[in-house]
């Protein structure tokens, strides 16, 4: 059976298929409240995307060195450390942070009048990575040799964690969509089998008349298709609605807000009609094939 | 047309037909009678391909039946007229639409003047927008009639057609069937109304068949 033979109206063989209202209702209402559901899983899953990957280029791109020294030794070793990555190839800059710097990274823990001067510090000197990287276990070598109280944080223990943890989210956004889709291809293939068994009247007069298989199951599978696809249009539509309202990153910010789709990710969820309309299609068809051998 | 060998028939582990040879002829008139559960029905069904022999040949149109898919017997059907006793329609279309549903499920188009000329032929031309449960029983078993012959088929097979009508409708039932052989289709009636068996032999050359222990006669002389 050819899915596009669904798009052209064939007025006598929709009739053939008495309207039966709650199938009907039951597919559209399916389709609507799952493609509603899918609209958020995709929204989650392309969020969760976008977040791995800031999360990993921000931090993949730079480094950082903590010095702790004597204080009479801070500025020496500094320099010392400075020199070394100048030289080392892979690295684009770094750059000692000053202490107006260290207080702006320390304020949101311990408040803006924080006496950095009169603390133990350790001096963060941030560095840049080059595009070609570089040899994060021989520079750590060379630090310690002639810098002993540099440490460098390459950051992987941070970066890693963070990484699985946006995979696993966008995994998970991913496997709701398969699982809804799953779950509606099983909700309409039971409302095809109650609308298939209860029309097993007009299958047996079909058949008795000379009526192929192919014929009696389009009647149905065109049917479901379009409730699928209409109902699905609604909840999706529904559903980005819902997406666009949610709050603005500028107006309350933080992960949850960045759930929105941006850009072209708007077209996405456009898929899930015609998504909804294919599994209907399969669903049903296989469904109406194997009925029609249980009924005649 | 129709041609049975040695064919048997059982159901729910016992013999209800059992060695029976049979040809139907191109043309030819056949009755079919016997006492109620004696297998008419069985014997109708395995000649449209609805049941399949357990044992023995049974050939549709040249065609061994058990070498055909489903699709060719739904084609095979086009080719078959069945009328039943208790007629069955698609409820929700008039009754035009319900005679032209062959047609339609051929793809075939039904011209409306044909449609018309056939409907006044069984006497429903003015019955073309009514619903089937507002038809009385002749109506419905004349409508089917109208149904099973739209296509044109090589073949009429009815199942007590006259089961439910009184006298006169059936011998205006017959008087149809009777000429629709004289137009030269195959027609086989299973029937338990001798009377209308005797009616028919009084206008046409029909034989009449028995199915007496599982097994089929020539039975006209008794009649």
């Amino acid at each position: 059976m050819n899915p596009l033979s669904l798009i052209r109206p064939d007025r006598q063989a929709d009739r053939v298929v008495p309207p039966s209202g709650h199938t009907a209702w039951l597919t559209s209402f399916t389709a609507g409240a799952m493609a509603f559901l899918a609209v958020f899983a995709m929204a989650l899953s392309l969020a969760a995307g976008r977040l791995a990957d800031r999360w990993s280029d921000a931090l993949e791109r730079t480094a950082t060195v903590r010095l702790s020294a004597p204080e009479d030794q801070m500025d020496l070793q500094t320099k010392a450390v400075l020199e070394i990555l100048s030289k080392t190839p892979g690295i684009a800059s770094a750059s000692a942070m000053t202490d107006d710097e260290q207080r702006a990274l320390l304020e949101p823990w311990f408040g803006p009048d924080l006496p950095v001067d009169a603390l133990p510090l350790p001096r963060l000197i941030e560095v840049t990575e080059a595009d070609s990287g570089y040899d994060s276990e021989g520079l750590r070598q060379r630090l310690a040799a002639e810098a002993p109280g540099a440490v460098l944080d390459d950051h992987t223990r941070w970066r890693r964690p963070l990484a699985v943890a946006a995979s696993r989210l966008r995994l998970l956004g991913l496997l709701s969509i398969g699982l809804i889709g799953t779950a509606t291809a099983a909700m309409i293939t039971l409302a095809a089998n109650a609308a298939l068994a209860a029309n097993a009247q007009v299958i047996r007069v079909l058949r008795l008349v000379g009526a192929r298989d192919s014929y009696i199951a389009r009647a149905f599978v065109r049917r479901f298709t379009l409730r699928a696809l209409g109902g699905a249009a609604v909840g999706t539509a529904l559903g980005m609605l819902g997406v666009a309202l949610l709050p603005s990153t500028d107006t309350a910010g933080g992960f949850l807000t960045g759930l929105g789709f941006q850009g072209f990710g708007w077209i996405y969820p456009l898929i899930l009609p015609l998504l909804a309309a294919g599994v209907a299609f399969l669903a049903t068809r296989a469904s109406a094939f194997r009925k029609l051998q249980e009924l005649t | 047309m129709i041609a049975l060998e040695n064919v048997a028939y059982s159901y729910g582990g016992g013999e209800l037909l059992s060695d029976i040879s049979l040809r139907l002829a191109p043309g030819s008139f056949h009755f079919l009678t016997g006492p109620s559960g004696a297998g008419k029905s069985t014997f109708l069904k395995l000649c449209y391909g609805e049941l399949l022999p357990t044992a023995g040949r049974i050939t549709l149109f040249d065609r061994e039946v058990r070498g055909l898919t489903r699709d060719d017997i739904a084609l095979t059907r086009r080719r078959i007229g069945v009328v039943h006793q208790d007629c069955q329609f698609l409820d929700h279309l008039p009754l035009a639409a319900n005679v032209a549903l062959p047609l339609t499920v051929a793809g075939k188009p039904s011209g409306a003047q044909d449609l018309t000329d056939l409907l006044t032929w069984v006497g429903l031309g003015n019955l073309a927008d009514a619903r089937p449960p507002q038809l009385s029983g002749g109506e419905r078993q004349r409508a089917a009639l109208a149904r099973a012959i739209i296509m044109g088929p090589d073949v009429i097979l009815a199942d007590e057609p006259t089961g439910n009508l009184d006298w006169e409708m059936s011998l205006r039932l017959l008087t149809l069937l009777v000429e629709l052989n004289r137009m030269g289709k195959t027609v086989l009636i299973a029937t338990h109304d001798l009377n209308l068996i005797r009616q028919a032999k009084s206008q046409i050359a029909a034989r009449v068949l028995r199915i007496t222990k599982r097994k089929i006669q020539l039975a006209g002389a008794d009649l």
